[in-house]
């Protein structure tokens, strides 16, 4: 039923994606939607919405108040917000809205032109069912609930006293009619599987991981609007490789070499495990600050890309975070190695500002 | 959602056991029909200020989001929602207990003998619900004709502005503009005042030096009349709909817009008043009347947590109905007058009784004629101040919090009265339509201590000149010096007067 608010409800959306879109480079690289995730939306503070007007700046001024306490005791936390005026006013504060991240993603993909994934494989059709599960107020007369249409009809006349128990006529009006109605529901057949993959050698220093977490949370963001069902997988390296959970992925904090084949290592077997390619869209990121152990691992890491993770996967990215102890090179290896082949995408980023073209150069395939 | 929103046969009963009592106790209302709504048709009704038929503009939507956000929260909870209109539309959530149902209904009977007798309501339109339809029809033919991005956009302006009314001009006429004839011949009429003087004394009794000055100042006063305004303007909305060059749908719009300003704001001058007000006669009928036994524990609850305090706000319920019950007090035992202000033994003063029985009579005077301001400061006595515990506060900048400034009665009065003046917004006036003699627009910031918020009062002054089209400019004091801010149309200038 559409409410008299909805439209400008539906205004105030459309406004709030426009705000979004307007800022998305400073709310990327800022990072700070990250941790005001929730399941299945973003709480975006917006600052410049609301309709400026003359009024008093900061309320040093104070007021008055009521209650116990001698002269210089402090009033409680959250009156500090409290202006000058009596109290009736509501105090200042960011206008936080609440953002799908479906709607997200669709704002990231339209600011960087993104185009839409086509998943390989023929496993993408979904199967649709119709289940006749819901209850609507409109509907054809084949459709009509009766069992529910008497009871609203009963509802309504207790409700206005019509009712009379010892003669129960029950009159049903237009408003009462009940239908059946079915809802669509679509078995997801595309797959995909996002392996992370990053080095935690002592070169990686917070900033840069701050970097990686924030690309990756956009790089979800994006991921899971396109494909139905997704799955994660986190995996660190330095001169080992270790599965493990988000959390520790953002989180843990190692020294020592790098050993990058290490990582390639573990993605293979944790493809040929779980994720059969046939099934599976395979989406590996590899984030690293360029620095490997030696020209013979690098040899390897070639050879495991080029022999399994590569014709596994739909691209296989590599974004090479800038630091001041890395020296960069296995970009430039790669490159080297793999100069035709699309499916290979290299980005180097070198601050928070370029992590939007970053994801630009990534998703930018449609792949 | 439900389409029925008539009382149930109960709740029709309890409405007119209510309305018995209220009707008993003098009260004398516009009729009011009450609707029982759900949740979310409360918050809808509330984020349109009460009004479900007002024009289309995505702050309602804002509103509605943010109040849905809140209550699903169980941060907050709109118990009431009345309309002042004849007939009074108020509002009962269809999930309240019975007893919320009761205590609400004897509150609104409160504001609705309120609104139809305090003399601050007596200018607004008793038939807004008609007239917000109106508007909203009015609004969406613009709309039609001029595309909805337009309007919307020029909405946004109006409403920036709309705070810029002067709350007291409702009741006076519009003031009288001398006419150019009138004032041509007063120019040719001025002359100093001469007094009666024989031939040679009048050198002395009428020396020409001071003739001459005073004629130069009536012909300056004069001048002045001829100045645009005449007089510094606060009604600064109605100058614009009256001097800036606007098309006809704009024009039109910018009357919506103060329209509805005038009409809410009584209930910002009177909102300790009114709630005061509204609050006693519920406490008084339902503890008096209506409060079935097994009811009193939840009544008790719901009172006491409208009447709640925080430290650090004001809460208007709760000194609204403690300076009624005061002054009923008062005047019951002739606790007021030149004798009752003289003495000065605390002991007598504490047990004066004069058996005078006036309270009612006088409470009932002051929901007529006075409104918050005149009301504090009539009535707050030093005694209430300290029963209720009241204080001032400030920013201590050493700590970073807000502390207790003072408990001293002056204090107290003088910063409430300060918070309440102008509805604690800026008073802000036009002072040149012709400033500069380029016909940009000088307004003036009438500073009293506390600075403007900046960066809102530079994007204010953008909408402004949307509006004026010309340059346009605001005195203001920041960081203790006198200061222009200006915009022209395309940029921001600053300048510091001396």
């Amino acid at each position: 039923m559409v409410r008299r608010v909805d439209p400008d409800s539906r205004r105030f959306r459309d406004i709030v994606r426009g705000k979004i879109r307007e800022n998305l480079k400073s709310y990327i690289s800022r990072g700070e939607l990250i941790a005001r995730q929730g399941k299945d939306s973003v709480s975006v503070p917006l600052p410049q919405i609301d309709i400026p007007n003359f009024r008093f700046g900061k309320p040093e001024q104070g007021g008055v108040g009521q209650g116990p306490g001698e002269e210089g005791t402090p009033l409680g936390g959250e009156e500090a917000e409290a202006g000058p005026e009596a109290g009736d006013q509501p105090g200042e504060h960011v206008l936080e809205v609440d953002v799908s991240l479906e709607e997200l993603a669709e704002i990231l993909g339209d600011q960087l032109e993104l185009p839409n994934i086509e998943p390989k494989g023929t496993e993408s059709v979904h199967t649709i069912k119709e289940r006749y599960t819901g209850i609507d107020k409109q509907g054809p007369e084949s459709l009509r609930h009766f069992k529910r249409t008497f009871k609203e009809a009963l509802k309504r006349q207790i409700q206005s006293g019509v009712y009379d128990p010892k003669n129960p006529v029950i009159v049903p009006m237009r408003d009462d009619r009940r239908y059946r109605s079915w809802k669509t529901q679509s078995v997801p057949q595309s797959n995909a599987v996002i392996l992370y993959m990053m080095d935690v050698s002592g070169s990686m220093g917070s900033e840069q991981k701050e970097i990686v977490r924030i690309e990756s949370f956009w790089l979800d963001t994006w991921l899971k609007s396109q494909y139905e069902n997704i799955e994660t997988r986190y995996i660190i390296h330095d001169a080992a490789a270790k599965l493990v959970d988000a959390h520790t992925f953002f989180n843990v904090r190692e020294s020592g070499g790098t050993k990058i084949s290490s990582a390639y290592k573990l993605a293979k077997e944790v493809i040929e495990q779980d994720f059969p390619p046939s099934e599976w869209n395979i989406y590996p990121f590899h984030f690293s600050d360029g620095d490997n152990w030696g020209g013979d691992d690098t040899t390897l890491c070639m050879n495991l890309l080029n022999e399994h993770l590569m014709p596994w996967s739909n691209i296989f990215c590599y974004g090479q975070v800038k630091s001041a102890y890395g020296s960069g090179q296995f970009i430039k290896d790669l490159r080297e190695h793999f100069p035709e082949d699309e499916r290979m995408i290299l980005s180097e980023i070198n601050s928070r500002d370029e992590i939007l073209q970053s994801l630009k150069t990534f998703l930018g395939k449609g792949k | 959602m439900f389409e029925n929103r008539a009382l149930t046969p109960r709740l029709e009963e309890l409405r007119q056991e209510i309305r018995g009592h209220a009707v008993e106790y003098g009260l004398d209302f516009f009729e009011v029909i009450y609707e029982l709504v759900d949740y979310d048709e409360m918050n809808m009704i509330a984020s349109y200020g009460g009004f479900p038929v007002r024009y289309p503009h995505w702050r309602f939507g804002m509103q509605f989001e943010e109040l849905q956000k809140s209550y699903s929260y169980g941060l907050s909870k709109i118990y009431e929602l009345v309309i002042n209109n004849d007939p009074c539309y108020a509002y009962l959530m269809r999930s309240n207990p019975e007893v919320d149902q009761k205590l609400v209904m004897a509150h609104v009977y409160g504001h609705s003998d309120f609104f139809k007798h305090n003399e601050w309501f007596s200018h607004t339109n008793r038939k807004m619900v008609d007239e917000m339809a109106n508007h909203a029809v009015r609004v969406r033919r613009h709309i039609d004709d001029h595309g909805l991005e337009r309007v919307e956009n020029f909405i946004d302006v109006c409403l920036s502005l709309e705070n810029l009314i002067d709350p007291h001009a409702p009741y006076f006429g519009e003031r009288a503009r001398t006419s150019e004839e009138s004032l041509e011949q007063a120019r040719l009429a001025a002359t100093g005042t001469k007094f009666e003087a024989k031939p040679y004394m009048e050198e002395f009794v009428n020396p020409p030096a001071v003739l001459a000055e005073e004629k130069e100042r009536r012909l300056r006063d004069l001048d002045r009349e001829e100045r645009f305004p005449p007089k510094p303007e606060r009604d600064i909305l109605t100058f614009l709909i009256h001097h800036a060059p606007m098309r006809r749908w704009q024009r039109d719009i910018l009357e919506i817009v103060r329209d509805e300003a005038y009409y809410f704001a009584p209930q910002g001058m009177t909102k300790i008043m009114n709630e005061g007000w509204a609050s006693y006669w519920h406490s008084k009928i339902m503890t008096t009347r209506a409060l079935d036994a097994t009811e009193v524990i939840d009544y008790a609850d719901h009172h006491s947590g409208t009447l709640g305090t925080r430290p650090g706000v004001l809460n208007p319920y709760k000194v609204g109905i403690e300076l009624f019950r005061d002054i009923e007090e008062r005047w019951n035992t002739g606790r007021f007058g030149p004798e009752y202000d003289a003495c000065d033994d605390y002991s007598r003063r504490r047990n004066w009784n004069r058996d005078l029985g006036l309270g009612r009579e006088k409470i009932f005077e002051v929901r007529k004629i006075y409104n918050d301001i005149t009301f504090i400061d009539e009535f707050l006595t030093p005694e209430f101040c300290q029963e209720s515990n009241l204080f001032t506060y400030k920013f201590d900048r050493q700590s970073g919090n807000y502390v207790i400034d003072s408990r001293e009665f002056r204090q107290i009065k003088d910063k409430l009265l300060d918070s309440l003046s102008n509805l604690g917004r800026p008073v802000i006036v036009v002072e040149d339509g012709n400033f500069k003699n380029r016909g940009d627009l000088l307004l003036e910031h009438e500073y009293r201590g506390v600075p403007l918020k900046l960066d809102y009062a530079r994007a204010t002054l953008e909408n402004l000149q949307r509006i004026w089209s010309r340059g346009v400019h605001l005195r203001t004091q920041v960081d203790g010096k006198k200061k222009l801010l200006s915009y022209n149309g395309s940029r921001h200038e600053e300048k510091v007067l001396t």
